[in-house]
């Protein structure tokens, strides 16, 4: 169990919680303090949309432990509206209809339980965007 | 007489164990073999340092101050030693250090050592620990490993290139066939192209035979001065002509371009730059196969295929023995195996054996300069020597 690591990143998990960068307007997720672009401090919160779009996914039988229960399941890389990638699993959707490119916005799902009668842990994953885009 | 440059630094012995399940060896036992065997290639020479490059042993073995134990282990009491680890790229960065050691003036002759240990556990238990090479909070906290950001790069890079959906089977393909004849080689046998087309999907759409097997294995190497080198080997001298490393992201998603392994290129630019040597000058070139994507990637990356085009050299043949740049003339890690942690220095000593002329079967020939280069996880970290033979 790692309870204090997962509550450290709960604005990330439930709202996308990430920062502008004030010097050259930089959107960035995860939050880093040093802009990756211009390398000047960004502090400013940003909560970014949750919309974005599939860059590449695959679905794993071969899962890390804390995954073990739930294989197999999708990974993507999405690329967001505001311009950073992130990594999360899809949902909602089935595995023949995934295609690259694919308008995806952001659900809160369990992710795992954290050890046997541990934590249930929540979190980002990405279904086919239904809302107005 | 040889050749040698005193100041230069050159690769004095080597060392390596079958890459395999070894069940009946310890991480110290394997670690001990390889480091006999390199040493028994330069009896004269007493190694001032231990540079070990491991992966796993904290994860899978519950074991830490490798440099102290190992050096303790195989008769070196006393000496500094220390761990140096990068995920895949581990080795190479050990390798690196070493050559810092000697080229800063502190130290004349050390010992490289790469070893990993990792069949004492199984499935999820390996899995989870090879995750910790992504972005655990942001990355491998979603489910994904590394396996899992190879097949997204997979899935993007045949997309982009319009590749067909076996573009990469080459790859594949030429490492078992080169590893039929390595008696270190954990998969001693070919690979016929229906049953790469049919294997089952680690993680779509990559497959069992795109991924390296990984298993145990440790490799060694005596650096030393040129000076100090006391003509008791009777192979040709082999002198590290570059020594380079690089970093990028280490998650996937940090990078604005995912297809593009800048540490890779970065760090086969500087030893392109610190050699004087093009990539037209490669005999032959160890690259880190860990999947079959790094390969395509790779070769890109390191100048020897245009962007979207690396995949086509495997195709064409160009990276056969028999081609014009050999790669992973031993079975590279998806046949000779992946030892995790000791790939680049398994890398080195492979090289140095084709630049001896002791390839056997395997024999690139008049193969002069050789590059290796290590990745560790997505190409997050990399490591590039380059190689030259010195005589003749």
């Amino acid at each position: 169990m790692e309870v204090a690591r997962h509550w450290r990143l709960k604005r990330q998990r439930y709202a996308l919680m990430g920062e502008a960068c004030p010097h050259c307007e930089a959107k960035i997720f995860p939050p880093r303090d040093v802009c990756p672009d211009c390398s000047g401090e960004a502090k400013e919160p940003f909560a970014f949309s949750g919309k974005g779009e599939v860059y590449s996914f695959t679905t794993t039988y071969d899962p890390p432990e804390e995954y073990s229960d739930y294989a197999p399941y999708t990974v993507a890389l999405i690329k967001l509206v505001e311009g950073p990638f992130i990594t999360a699993q899809l949902t909602d959707v089935e595995k023949h209809e995934l295609t690259i490119g694919m308008p995806v916005e952001m659900a809160t799902r369990l992710m795992f339980e954290d050890g046997e009668n541990g934590p249930l842990i929540y979190g980002y994953k990405f279904r086919p965007r239904i809302g107005p885009t | 007489m040889k050749r040698r440059t005193p100041n230069d630094i050159y690769v004095a012995g080597i060392g390596m164990t079958p890459v395999g399940e070894h069940w009946e060896k310890s991480l110290r036992v394997l670690a001990l073999e390889a480091i006999s065997a390199a040493r028994a290639e330069a009896p004269s020479l007493a190694p001032q340092a231990l540079y070990v490059g491991n992966m796993l042993s904290g994860p899978l073995s519950g074991q830490l101050q490798l440099g102290a134990l190992i050096a303790d282990f195989v008769g070196l009491r006393g000496i500094e030693a220390v761990t140096v680890e990068a995920a895949g790229a581990s080795g190479g960065l050990a390798l690196r250090q070493a050559y810092l050691a000697i080229a800063s003036g502190l130290q004349q002759v050390v010992l490289v050592l790469g070893v990993e240990k990792v069949t004492d556990r199984i499935g999820p238990k390996v899995e989870a620990a090879l995750a910790g090479g992504t972005d655990t909070d942001f990355e491998a906290s979603q489910g994904t490993t590394l396996a899992g950001q190879a097949a997204l790069l997979m899935r993007r890079y045949l997309h982009e290139s319009q590749a067909p959906a076996d573009a990469l089977a080459g790859f594949s393909i030429v490492a078992h066939a080169n590893a039929v004849h390595n008696p270190c080689a954990y998969y001693r046998r070919a690979l016929r192209p229906e049953v790469y087309t049919q294997a089952a999907k680690l993680s779509e759409p990559l497959s069992v035979y795109d991924a390296a097997p990984y298993a145990d294995g440790a490799a060694a190497l005596i650096l030393a001065r040129g000076h100090r080198l006391q003509g008791d080997t009777h192979y040709p001298s082999v002198r590290i002509a570059a020594s380079a490393v690089a970093t990028s992201t280490v998650a996937l998603h940090d990078r604005k371009d995912p297809l593009w392994l800048s540490a890779a290129s970065q760090s086969a630019s500087d030893a392109y730059a610190q050699s004087g040597l093009t990539p037209e000058d490669i005999d032959l070139f160890e690259l880190h196969d860990a999947f079959s994507i790094y390969a395509a990637l790779t070769l890109e990356a390191a100048g020897f295929a245009p962007r979207g085009q690396g995949w086509r050299l495997a195709r064409d043949g160009v990276i056969s023995l028999q081609g014009r740049l050999p790669i992973c003339t031993f079975g590279g890690s998806k046949a000779r195996g992946d030892a995790g942690g000791a790939t680049g220095v398994y890398q080195l000593a492979e090289v140095t054996m084709q630049l001896q002329g002791r390839g056997g079967a395997n024999q690139v020939p008049e193969a002069k300069i050789g590059m290796a280069q290590c990745l560790g996880g997505a190409g997050s970290t990399a490591a590039t020597h380059i190689l030259v033979k010195e005589d003749g």
